[in-house]
């Protein structure tokens, strides 16, 4: 029996029986939908955080004060440090040649004010590098003035956000607002980038890194932005920075620098573990599928006894029997796995249009891999529906027992 | 064309064990009319099937053209049922969701015949029959005589040497029953040999040779003389 009319024979067979094959397309559907549509969400939630750090900026150091002893990347946000990090730690890293760039920031709360509004708002001291490091962009005006950090000047680049809150459609652009008891000149608005680790940029007021030393009467910086000069400088850097500040502080290393591409890999290790898992759980409804395939197949042979004596009556071997059957359970198998993509793609669309700022794609190799599995499920289980047809004895059979 | 020798086949029938077929011997020639008439559970359908190679005899020999099928593995068996014999079943066995067409064009499929020679073969064969405006009509949609006529150009296209039918008018009435005995007979007059199992007297008294069983034996074989006779005219 020739294959071509092996499938036009089963597929008669399937299209015979429709609500038997409406079952197992559906089982079939929903395994292959469930497995693309959770790893497309999976692989979605690591590429959100890959794209939140890229954000970040690029070749990115972080030098945070006070030591983490153990390995895990968890910034340490508070704990308490003997000494602090501060503007002069940071003029002295400009000695080493892989630093690129590098921003000292300071943070701190205020209350803003233009005329009678006031806002609590964010303040980030820094020097006119974070622009570049931190990969800022402006929608009007200029950013802080290059020069010595050391010294102040009373000007202001603030987010969009707050700039509305302010200034509503007023024009904000050399204006004074009041921080706390000082004043500064708005010089530039940043361009919304949205959030950007839990900080966000809408609403923050960046000035002078001198200024909101004074401002905040402290001494000590929040942490240090620092660009390598490439990404195989990276590692290099971190050395020269841990080196330089632990001459600084009497030879203890009391700073933790952390790399944005180690932040990153652990990120990306576990969306990458979350997304297989969650596939590998998926894959369990595609193996029930096979299941019920496999259940329903057994009925079918049953209840086809009398065809498959008629077929050995005429000249069936075992072979032809075996293949027909593994035939249908293969095109059962690609059917369903077809509806599963469309119910899959389908879901996607709908959750793109829910969730507007999550990435949601499906990727290739998952999608690859469910018809694949659905196939060789399909197939696998069919066997042994096929194997027991096969090996009917063709005179009980034509009795239709 | 056929020699059976000392064939024996037993069934296990809960404990006890049913001996269908008891030695049975017996040589058929080629173009032959054959009817096995007997009562029932007399072994008549047993033999049949183990002459079309759907059973295997227990001990004893059945040589088929010469070739000793007792011998031949499951593939080559299915290869002779496929090439040399021809079903016809009381119950017609007509795969319910193909047209009538398909139906006869199911052997030619099963042996990979290109599709252009097996349009032409069934056309041929349905005209033969006087079945050709019913190609399109699946079996639901056709009377129980044209169902088997169907049933008998599905087992005479592959042209095959032997036509064997387990009581092919058991399920039809009196007329469409005579068709398709006259069906038959037309193809036996064109030379294939036809055995009909059956237990109406009638209808194995119109063969030219006659074999009653009992209790899975062969207690007579005779040749019909006056049928033969009257076949003539």
């Amino acid at each position: 029996m020739k294959l071509e009319d092996a499938l036009v024979y089963s597929s008669r067979a399937l299209t015979g029986a429709r609500g038997r094959t409406w079952l197992m397309l559906l089982a079939m559907a929903i395994g292959v939908g469930s497995v693309v549509l959770l790893t497309a969400l999976g692989e979605g939630a690591r590429r959100f955080i890959n794209d939140e750090f890229s954000s970040l900026g690029t070749h990115l150091l972080i030098v945070i004060p006070g030591k983490v002893e153990t390995t895990g990347t968890t910034p340490p946000l508070i704990g308490g440090t003997p000494r602090d990090l501060t503007l002069g730690d940071a003029l002295a890293l400009s000695r080493s040649s892989t630093i690129r760039l590098h921003a000292p920031i300071i943070v701190g709360s205020a209350p803003a004010s233009f005329q009678q509004l006031e806002r609590d708002v964010t303040i980030m001291g820094s020097t006119a590098d974070l622009l570049p490091v931190r990969n800022l962009e402006l929608s009007s005006g200029r950013f802080l003035p290059p020069g010595d950090p050391t010294r102040g000047s009373p000007v202001a680049v603030i987010g969009k956000k707050l700039k509305k809150e302010l200034f509503g459609n007023k024009r904000a652009l050399g204006e004074w607002i009041r921080i706390h008891d000082r004043r500064f000149r708005v010089i530039g608005i940043l361009k919304p980038i949205g959030e950007s680790l839990g900080m966000d940029m809408g609403e923050l007021a960046i000035i002078p890194v001198a200024s909101a030393q004074n401002l905040f009467n402290s001494e000590s910086l929040f942490r240090i932005l620092i660009q390598a000069s490439s990404r195989e400088a990276i590692p290099r850097t971190k050395k020269a920075i841990l080196s330089i500040l632990r001459e600084r502080h009497d030879g203890e290393e009391d700073v933790t620098v952390i790399t944005q591409d180690a932040l990153l890999s652990t990120f990306d290790g576990i969306f990458k573990s979350l997304t297989y898992t969650v596939a590998g759980i998926a894959a369990i409804s595609l193996g029930v599928a096979g299941i019920l395939i496999m259940n329903v197949m057994l009925v079918a042979v049953s209840q086809r006894t009398a065809e498959i004596g008629l077929l050995k009556a005429l000249g069936s071997r075992q072979r032809d029997i075996m293949q027909l059957f593994l035939v249908e359970a293969g095109l059962l198998s690609i059917a369903g796995a077809a509806l599963g993509v469309i119910i899959s793609f389908s879901g996607i669309w709908l959750l793109d249009q829910a969730f507007r700022d999550f990435p949601l794609t499906i990727p290739l190799w998952a999608l690859g891999a469910a018809i694949g599995v659905s196939l060789l499920t399909g197939l696998l289980f069919g066997v042994l529906p096929a194997r027991r047809a096969a090996k009917l004895d063709p005179v009980t059979a034509l009795a239709g027992r | 064309m056929i020699q059976l020798q000392g064939v024996n086949r037993e069934f296990p029938v809960g404990d006890e064990t049913v001996h269908a077929l008891r030695g049975i011997d017996l040589d058929i020639e080629a173009g032959e009319y054959l009817s096995i008439m007997g009562p029932s559970g007399s072994g008549k359908s047993t033999l049949l099937n183990m002459l079309g190679l759907l059973d295997r005899p227990d001990s004893g020999s059945y040589h088929l053209e010469g070739v000793d099928t007792t011998s031949l593995n499951e593939e080559n068996q299915a290869r002779v049922r496929r090439d040399r014999v021809g079903f016809v079943f009381q119950s017609f066995h007509l795969v319910p969701r193909l047209t009538a067409a398909a139906n006869v064009e199911l052997p030619l499929v099963l042996a990979g015949i290109e599709p252009a020679q097996r349009k032409a073969r069934v056309h041929e064969t349905l005209e033969a029959l006087g079945l050709e405006n019913r190609s399109d009509h699946r079996p639901d949609q056709l009377s129980g005589g044209q169902r088997q006529r169907v049933a008998i150009a599905r087992a005479t296209i592959m042209r095959p040497a032997i036509l064997l039918a387990d009581e092919p008018t058991g399920n039809l009435d009196k007329r469409s029953g005579e068709e398709v005995i006259q069906t038959l007979e037309t193809l036996n007059r064109q030379g294939i040999l036809l055995i009909i199992v059956t237990h109406d007297p009638e209808i194995g008294g119109r063969a030219k040779r006659m074999l009653h069983m009992v209790d899975g034996a062969i207690v007579d074989d005779r040749a019909n003389t006056e049928k033969a006779g009257a076949d003539e005219t």
